[in-house]
């Protein structure tokens, strides 16, 4: 069935194998701003034939992407939680850097992931190995995920607070630089097994990347790869690119992959509006004082520390 | 290969932009798209025509007009015109620009009845 709220549901798009319900109320959840000011429940009676004339409408064509994202995005900052967006070619090593992230990040920290595929729940399987909540979204003959599909995932997975959330674009390295999702960043993952011009031959998915991450370093030895000249190539893109140089299998360079995520996520849990209330709280351990704290939030607008 | 997917999402605007604005019929289309955008404009006239028969834009003209790269050379410390993202700096030969427009992707006017 269509939903009539926000088109969805007429597709190919499941969500664990199964057509994606709307019985959990997801359109009163979360996504509220944006979308309910384009809602237009007053469908007003047409009159007859008119002339032709012309309308202005000046709309971007990715708004209601975009309101999903925005909804998301507010989603993530409001519970803590740090969502990195994984973008590369198929074949990268994606799935396997992924499960070798998850295996080597430090018990204490909340992990989940989201998978997008086109079939089949394979990869899914691969990350739920590893123990975390996996959830997985095949897209059908979609080449990409959208943030509409994310918000459902964050309300399938019941998306824990302070927690890292990775999410497992489509193997593409074209559309999925168009949606956003609401990610913190996008990190595009290059192997070495694939030609060093990669950021110039997709100029818009290395532009729209925070991150380059070089997988597979441990074949450099044996395939003509250079590495300076695709670092390179990519600041040529993105000036402001962050690169790291991994080998998954291996572990190599792993350390400041880690590290990267943790500063991300402690800065997104630090910048959530109930930590910032907490603190207030704890350093004068009086319930006025916990209001005040509140109201002190509420008058910084919620922003970060 | 996603042009399918925002001709969808073309449509949906149009059909809301139908009740808002009260016109039953869309007889042409009038899209931006800069050359950053990640849309072929071939794609997007395929994927509209795929998408739109049975609905307000059947049969509806799409014009597309292109929108030209501009770019901030660090170099220069102006805006210089680019085709393309890895473009070098017309005036200088640097290669470090930073795109300032050419992402534009809007609906602009519509031709309704």
């Amino acid at each position: 069935m269509m939903c009539t709220t926000c088109g969805c549901g007429d597709g190919e798009v499941t969500i664990e194998g199964r057509d994606h319900s709307h019985n959990l109320q997801h359109h009163e959840h979360h996504h509220s701003n944006g979308l309910d000011s384009m809602a237009d429940p007053v469908h007003r009676q047409v009159t007859g034939i008119s002339r032709a004339r012309m309308v202005k409408v000046e709309q971007d064509i990715l708004t209601l992407n975009n309101a999903y994202a925005g909804d998301n995005r507010r989603y993530f900052a409001q519970h803590g939680d740090f969502a990195v967006n994984l973008v590369s070619s198929p074949g990268s090593g994606k799935t396997t850097l992924l499960t070798e992230t998850i295996l080597a990040l430090p018990r204490l920290i909340n992990t989940a992931v989201i998978e997008g595929d086109q079939q089949t729940s394979r990869d899914a399987e691969r990350i739920r190995d590893t123990g975390v909540p996996t959830l997985q979204i095949n897209t059908g003959k979609g080449c990409h995920l959208d943030a509409h599909m994310i918000s459902h995932a964050i309300e399938h997975l019941g998306l824990t607070d302070d927690t890292l959330c990775f999410i497992e674009n489509v193997g593409n390295l074209v559309c999925p630089a168009a949606f956003d999702l609401g990610e913190a960043h996008k990190v595009a993952i290059l192997s070495v097994t694939e030609g060093e011009d990669k950021p110039l031959k997709y100029p818009d998915m290395f532009h729209a990347a925070d991150v380059m991450l070089l997988n597979k370093i441990d074949l450099l030895p044996y395939v003509d790869f250079d590495v300076d000249r695709c670092v390179e190539y990519a600041r040529r893109v993105n000036p402001d690119i962050q690169v790291f140089e991994v080998s998954a299998t291996r572990g190599e360079g792993l350390g400041d992959w880690l590290a990267w995520l943790q500063r991300g996520l402690q800065k997104t849990i630090a910048g959530k509006p109930s930590t910032a209330a907490g603190l207030t709280w704890n350093d004068n351990e009086l319930e006025t004082d916990m209001v005040a704290g509140a109201a002190e939030v509420n008058a910084r607008g919620g922003e970060r520390p | 290969m996603h042009e399918m997917s925002l001709c969808e999402s073309v449509l949906q605007i149009l059909e809301r932009q139908a009740r808002i604005q009260n016109f039953t019929r869309v007889t042409k289309v009038q899209l931006e798209i800069g050359v950053f955008a990640c849309v072929e404009p071939e794609a997007m006239r395929f994927g509209f025509a795929a998408v739109t028969p049975g609905t307000v834009a059947e049969g509806a003209r799409l014009d597309i007009i292109r929108v030209s790269g501009e770019a901030w050379c660090l170099t220069c410390n102006r805006l210089v015109p680019v085709r393309e993202r890895i473009d070098v700096c017309p005036a200088c030969g640097h290669e470090l620009l930073s795109p300032t427009g050419g992402d534009e992707l809007h609906i602009k006017n519509l031709e309704v009845a």
